[in-house]
């Protein structure tokens, strides 16, 4: 059974939000998808202050199995990105709600906030996986 | 679904060491046991074990069995003393390859260690072949391990007992057996070490003693990786029936001598040789950060810039010894050695340099 936290918001494509409270938010991939994607050896992250809107490609994440995009769950800037993932690709599966983080946003519409997942839907989701 | 899938002996010792067992041509194998990356450098820092029991081994005897192999082997295996094994191919007419495979002449008669995938194909042709005094008995009840990596032998000293070493020395491909045991130094991950084939009744006890003596389990997913580091080729992807040996850098393994032999495929590949080869195997590194995929186009920049299409990766993978994408291909042979060449990444051409496998040294 994979790790949900339940103080997180998902989308069924496999990315998690963490909300930080200043406008901004964290987006990774979950520990449902680090699993099925087996080790990751690459990570392409998206270009700080590029303007992205929900559901774009915002990376990849190649694993020894596939390579797989990335999307934001979320419409805003790109303000920050984890670049210790160019060197160190395996945290994505060691601690992918801690160090595994890819990308923040400044949301541009925190109304859409309304449209994730909490843990129990996206739990949901992982099952239909399954 | 799975309770059509065939289980080796160690299926269950699998489930318990946490494997993610996976479909593979009719049986349920260990992908990894957790981490692919770190069973990948287990085998090449130290020692790892693979369960390869689905491997098909079936054994050869009888008064024209020299003979019958000689008419269906790239390999001479008259050349071959007892003790000794060859790496080789069965090839159709038309000079395509059903399988690679490794025979062992053994006192009596020989063994041959074929692909799980191909099982079928291969007892068929070697049926539809037989003539003369040949038996061809497929060993099913056989298990059979692969202990490699640059300690392999001597974290296994305690349970090759009496054997260790003899074993250890042995060059490559010869192989010796020891009461029901039969140990080969072959192997598909370019590090020393040895394969045996065992009864399925002791494969259990040999994996529990081989893990305890310091042996990772490693699955197919790291088999894969190394063997590609290694420059081996995966039948069904570097090479198939449609591939002749000489455009899967398998050309050394045919043994045109003695001329008079006349093995199957022979003609076909005699004059493919004299018209010249139409496509050949090359080794690609992936340029910057990124991972190769077999089934990745290969392109060749023109004089006025622009890329022609000239090939296809037939294996692709991050290198976990490298750190860095690596993969066989196979493109037109007229391609000359220094043309810049590129594989089409999400809508950019990657620069990729042609090399030589293996991607590694063997280091034993």
């Amino acid at each position: 059974m994979s790790d949900i936290p339940a103080d997180l918001k998902y989308i069924a494509s496999h990315e998690w939000v963490r909300v930080e409270g200043d406008g901004t938010v964290t987006v990774g991939v979950t520990d449902h998808a680090q699993d099925a994607l087996g080790d990751v050896v690459y990570v392409e992250l998206p270009e700080v202050d590029v303007v992205l809107s929900a559901g774009d490609e915002a990376g990849v994440v190649e694993s020894v199995k596939a390579a797989s995009d990335i999307y934001t769950p979320l419409s805003g800037t790109v303000i920050a990105v984890n670049s210790t993932l160019e060197d160190a690709p395996e945290q994505v599966n060691s601690d992918p709600y801690g160090e595994g983080w890819f990308f923040k946003l400044r949301l541009a519409d925190a109304g859409e906030l309304e449209e994730l997942l909490d843990a129990d839907g996206y739990a949901d989701v992982c099952d239909a996986d399954a | 679904m799975s309770s059509a899938l065939k289980r080796t002996p160690l299926a269950a010792a699998h489930e318990a060491a946490g494997a993610k067992m996976v479909p593979f041509f009719g049986w349920e194998m260990p992908l990894h046991y957790g981490s692919q990356l770190e069973e990948h450098h287990a085998v090449r820092s130290a020692g790892g074990i693979f369960d390869v029991s689905h491997m098909t081994v079936v054994d050869i005897s009888g008064p024209d069995a020299t003979a019958f192999l000689q008419r269906l082997l790239t390999q001479d295996v008259a050349t071959l003393a007892p003790g000794q094994a060859s790496y080789g191919a069965l090839l159709n007419e038309a000079g395509g390859v059903i399988d690679d495979l490794i025979a062992y002449r053994r006192a009596e008669g020989y063994r041959l260690i074929v692909n799980a995938a191909t099982r079928d194909e291969d007892l068929a042709w070697l049926e539809a072949h037989r003539t003369g005094a040949v038996e061809i008995t497929e060993r099913a009840e056989l298990a059979m391990l692969a202990v490699q990596g640059p300690q392999a032998l001597e974290r296994a000293t305690a349970w090759l007992g009496a054997a260790a070493p003899a074993l250890a020395a042995l060059p490559a491909f010869a192989f010796m057996e020891d009461g029901d045991r039969f140990l080969a130094r072959t192997g598909y991950t370019g590090e020393d070490g040895f394969e045996v084939v065992l009864p399925a009744a002791e494969a259990v006890d040999a994996w529990a003693t081989l893990l305890a003596a310091g042996l990772a389990p490693a699955g197919l997913g790291a088999r894969d990786t190394l063997r590609l580091e290694a420059g081996m080729n995966l039948y069904g992807q570097d090479m198939d029936q449609a591939v002749s040996p000489l455009e899967a850098n398998m050309g050394w393994t045919v043994a045109w001598a003695p001329e008079d032999r006349a093995f199957l495929g022979r003609e076909a590949l005699a004059a493919l040789k004299a018209e010249g080869v139409p496509t050949r195997q090359v080794g690609l590194r992936l340029e910057g950060k990124g991972v190769l995929r077999g089934g990745l186009e290969v392109f060749q920049e023109g004089p006025d810039g622009a890329w022609a299409p000239v090939g296809t990766l037939t294996s692709g993978a991050f290198s976990p010894t490298l750190k860095e994408g690596i993969g066989l291909a196979r493109i037109k042979a007229t391609v000359p050695k220094a043309a810049m060449l590129a594989v089409e990444m999400r809508g950019q051409y990657r620069r990729v340099l042609r090399c030589r496998p293996p991607f590694i040294k063997k280091r034993s």
